[in-house]
């Protein structure tokens, strides 16, 4: 009987995702550990990897198929022995509409091709991590009921019941308010929405439509909520960077040097360092507390094509600038190549975002949630400044801050913001 | 030569060793099996089917007895007990037979012998004292079962102290029989005797009769069997037994009174003990305690590479716990994604006493124990058309919920044909449902499976036929 290759869920948000590319076609041999395709998901273009041996009979799903549902068959794979003719009359067992049973060989017990299918489903692929199903959230009637009461969001819970079902374990393990951004999601009213038949753009110019990709979608979906639901305000201050610059220019004329600071790499740690000082700002909002984190995990905005990623440097308070510098520039680097893991760029406390090197001056940013801040960072350049009385010229740079007001009020957002424009314009600090 | 190296070796044929085995098989493994006396353990050849043939036995001649109830007439209706005796036989070896078909055709290699450990992942088989195979695998299962507790004074003399295989090989229906002991166990054997025509006495150390079910139900069994003659004594002890010729007199201490009385046969079923002897567990981490050998939830052992299962792991002494044990221990072995550990509070528990029991789940007072506050529904056997149409009126089906969450938390049944219904209310604890899918389910009429649905009503204060 071939065997099933299912859409694998590459993050347990992912109910589905786009199947890119085919990196093997009908009638090539697989190895264990071969990468047969290439799957979008929310973020991130992932490799897929043989977990059996055996020929491409079919390919179900063809590359560029878009919003495929987590666990629909995409492609069937021949044991060794089987030729074509095994797929004949072969129907899938799992996913899209296909509800047959798994056909039965001849010869085998039929209890135990049940019992061994069970495995197989959830095994096909990928599946070490509870599969999350399409659209459906399979529970048990018990799990539904302990889940409501609790005021738990059930498709946020991952289900470690046959099939991915949703059990009673799961429910009791689970906090509420443990993902607070999904459930604020699911009460919101949706955003008016609008679609490209909508007259309005039937008195405009003619235009291409090029399809949202789920990294679109997701982007539109994530910061309409936040602008939507989160009560934002902002707080801008200039810093004078000069001594920064003097002491990046110090370090980075070191002999040997393996590394080549940035600038921005310098507001990263200095950031890490002021929300270190002021904890009460590397927080999260929930409706039962405020999760104010033990650690700076700092989100960096990664101008992608077709959109944006934040991949995150763990702890970025503990590291110094060297190994900061360097682990910004892998993670952007693999960022650019949409070859992220989803745990390198989900999860984050605090976000940066710099476009300074577009010479914007200053600018706002919508926080990515459910974190409690972003900071926007502006170009270093010369303007004349008054000190002491006198006119004279100094390197600045514009920084803004966006806070959400549900966890941070305007004086602790303040603190934080002389902190780190002290630690930027006094960077000896970050030698510490 | 036999081949000697395994990926798995099981010891014991039991339903949790011969179940382990096949699995194993399945999952491609290659298998040994050592058994020292039948394929099929104590259940299949001195458990669980020769008791259920010669209850069945018992249960004709008592709806015989009682044909006129049913407009049917039978006269002279008799039996011949060797012959019953030999049905029940009869059956145990063809089950046993069967057993050893299907390890052939899994290929599992199967050794007729004594296991014992012999250094790491390493068996000494022997049979009849003498050495035939020494085996090397890197898993081995021990599943060597358990035997009756015997209790000192008290030792089977395959006369007239009988133990449960004596009874089950009876060469006589005692004119008066004393059942020390009344699990399930006690209980089927005073019931299969008493029915057969024994004047029956069962003593009983604790407070009430099969102790390990809900207090209902003891309550409902007593008053049942003592109502059909059965003399049971509860909070009551044996102090010793004096062997005639053919006669025995025991002391029994009844309400801190003690009175002789005598009896032709005894039968002791005072519990059981695990196989944990000669097995080679000293000088491993093999942990053993009290009589059975501990384990974690996937059944390994201290001793890296050994596993148990079923009743020489410890209670509940079931046969389909330990088949599922097996599974689980060979599963685990083989790296089967998404398994879970045996919720005990999901195995069902059958006796097939007349009337029969059957049970799931926690009792109402294990519930309240946990600070649990529960709903209970019951339903009457008189309140079923299909009870009243078999002239089984007499019984009970109880359920417990809990009242928070609607969880099914027990089942307790007595009754016709109960232990064919449990595992209704097995299905639904396994897939967790709550008292509105069970209210929504439609039984059949007409079924006895119809006081489920009632009784579940009842817990919501919604039953319509009582």
């Amino acid at each position: 009987m071939p065997i099933e290759i299912l859409m694998p869920a590459l993050s347990p948000t992912m109910t589905e995702g786009n199947l890119a590319t085919w990196n093997v076609a009908e009638g090539d041999t697989v190895g264990a550990g071969d990468v047969i395709c290439e799957i979008e998901t929310d973020k991130a273009t992932m490799e897929v990897e043989a977990v059996d041996e055996g020929t491409i009979g079919k390919i179900v799903v063809a590359g560029g198929t878009e919003a495929v549902a987590v666990n629909a068959v995409i492609a069937l794979l021949l044991e060794e022995g089987e030729d074509a003719s095994a797929l004949d009359g072969f129907t899938p067992s799992a996913g899209g509409d296909a509800t047959a049973a798994a056909p039965v060989v001849e010869d085998t017990p039929a209890a135990a091709a049940v019992v061994d299918a069970v495995p197989t489903l959830v095994n096909g692929m990928i599946a070490d991590a509870p599969v999350k199903p399409a659209n459906r959230v399979f529970a048990s009637p018990l799990a539904k009921r302990i889940a409501a009461d609790k005021g738990l969001d059930l498709s946020a819970i991952a289900g470690s019941g046959p099939h991915g079902r949703v059990v009673k374990r799961d429910v009791e393990n689970a906090q509420p308010g443990a993902k607070p951004a999904v459930a604020a999601a699911a009460v919101a009213a949706p955003a008016p929405a609008i679609t490209v038949d909508d007259p309005v753009f039937a008195n405009m110019p003619e235009f291409e439509a090029v399809p949202n990709s789920t990294m679109r979608k997701i982007i539109a979906k994530r910061l309409t909520e936040s602008a939507r639901d989160i009560p934002h305000f902002n707080l801008t201050v200039d810093v004078e960077i000069d001594n920064l610059l003097e002491m990046r220019k110090q370090l980075n004329a070191q002999e040997n040097a393996d590394y080549k600071i940035s600038v921005n790499d310098f507001v990263i740690k200095a950031v890490a360092l002021a929300l270190t000082r002021v904890p009460e700002c590397n927080v999260a909002y929930t409706d039962d507390a405020i999760l104010q984190f033990k650690k700076v995990d700092m989100a960096i905005a990664v101008a992608i094509d077709g959109g944006l990623i934040t991949p995150i440097v763990k702890d970025a308070a503990s590291k110094g600038l060297a190994t900061l510098s360097n682990e910004v520039k892998e993670l952007a680097g693999r960022a650019r190549d949409g070859k992220l893991m989803p745990e390198e760029f989900q999860g984050g406390t605090f976000t940066i975002s710099n476009l300074g090197m577009f010479g914007v001056k200053g600018f706002n940013s919508i926080i990515n949630p459910p974190q409690g801040g972003i900071l926007s960072v502006g170009a270093g350049e010369q303007r004349p400044v008054v000190k002491n009385g006198e006119l004279t010229i100094a390197t600045v740079m514009t920084l803004t801050l966006a806070v959400d007001h549900r966890c941070i009020d305007g004086a602790t957002g303040a603190a934080f913001i002389k902190e780190l424009k002290s630690v930027i314009e006094n960077p000896i600090a970050l030698m510490l | 030569m036999a081949e000697t190296n395994f990926d798995l070796i099981v010891v014991g044929g039991g339903p949790g060793g011969y179940v382990a085995a096949i699995r194993a098989a399945q999952l491609k493994m290659k298998v040994a099996l050592v058994e020292a006396n039948h394929l099929g353990g104590i259940c299949l050849n001195w458990g669980c089917i020769p008791t259920k043939a010669l209850l069945r036995s018992s249960e004709i001649y008592h709806n015989m007895q009682h044909a006129k109830n049913y407009g049917l007439t039978a006269e002279g209706v008799g039996f011949d007990l060797d012959a019953i005796v030999k049905r029940s036989r009869k059956i145990s070896k063809q089950l046993n037979g069967g057993v050893g078909h299907l390890l052939k055709k899994n290929k599992v290699t199967v050794f007729d012998g004594f296991g014992k450990l012999a250094g790491k992942g390493k068996l000494h088989v022997e049979k009849d004292g003498k050495g035939i195979a020494d085996l090397t695998a890197k898993h081995i299962v021990l599943a060597t079962g358990a035997r009756a507790r015997v209790l000192p004074g008290m030792e089977p003399d395959g006369k007239l102290i009988w133990y449960y295989k004596d009874a089950l090989v009876p060469d006589r229906v005692p004119e008066r029989l004393l059942v020390i002991g009344s699990g399930a166990i006690g209980i089927e054997f005073a019931s299969f005797f008493h029915t057969m025509g024994s004047k029956t006495t069962v003593v009983e150390m604790v407070d009430r009769i099969v102790p390990a079910e809900d207090a209902e139900i003891s309550d409902f069994l007593q008053k049942s069997l003592t109502k059909d003659g059965m003399e049971i004594l509860t909070s009551a002890g044996v102090k010793a037994l004096k062997k005639g010729k053919d006669t025995v007199t025991a002391t029994l201490e009844i309400g801190g009174k003690t009175e002789d009385r005598e009896f032709d046969r005894v039968i002791v079923a005072a519990g059981i003990v695990g196989n944990v002897e000669n097995m080679g567990l000293e000088g491993t981490k093999v942990k053993v305690e009290g009589t059975h050998i501990v384990t974690n939830a996937w059944l390994e052992t201290g001793e890296p590479g050994v596993y148990a299962i079923g009743d020489v792991a410890g209670a509940p002494w079931l046969a389909h716990k330990a088949s599922h044990e097996g599974v689980l221990c060979v599963e685990k072995i083989a790296g089967t994604k998404g398994l879970h550990a045996i919720n005990n509070d999901r195995i069902p528990g059958c006796t097939y006493c007349r009337p029969q029991i059957a049970s799931v789940g926690l009792t109402e007072a294990q519930a309240k124990d946990r600070g649990l506050k529960v709903k209970v529904g019951r339903f009457p056997f008189q309140g079923n058309g299909k009870a009243i149409a078999l002239g089984e009126p007499e019984g009970l089906i109880k359920v417990l919920f809990d009242d928070k969450t609607g969880e099914l938390l027990g089942a307790h049944m007595i009754g016709a044909e109960v232990t064919e219904l449990i595992q209704g209310y097995g299905i639904a604890m396994e897939l967790e449902t709550t008292e509105a899918e069970l209210m929504h389910t439609v039984f059949a009429h007409p079924t006895l499976s119809e006081m489920m649905h009632e009784s579940v009503l009842d817990a919501f204060g919604r039953a319509v036929h009582f």
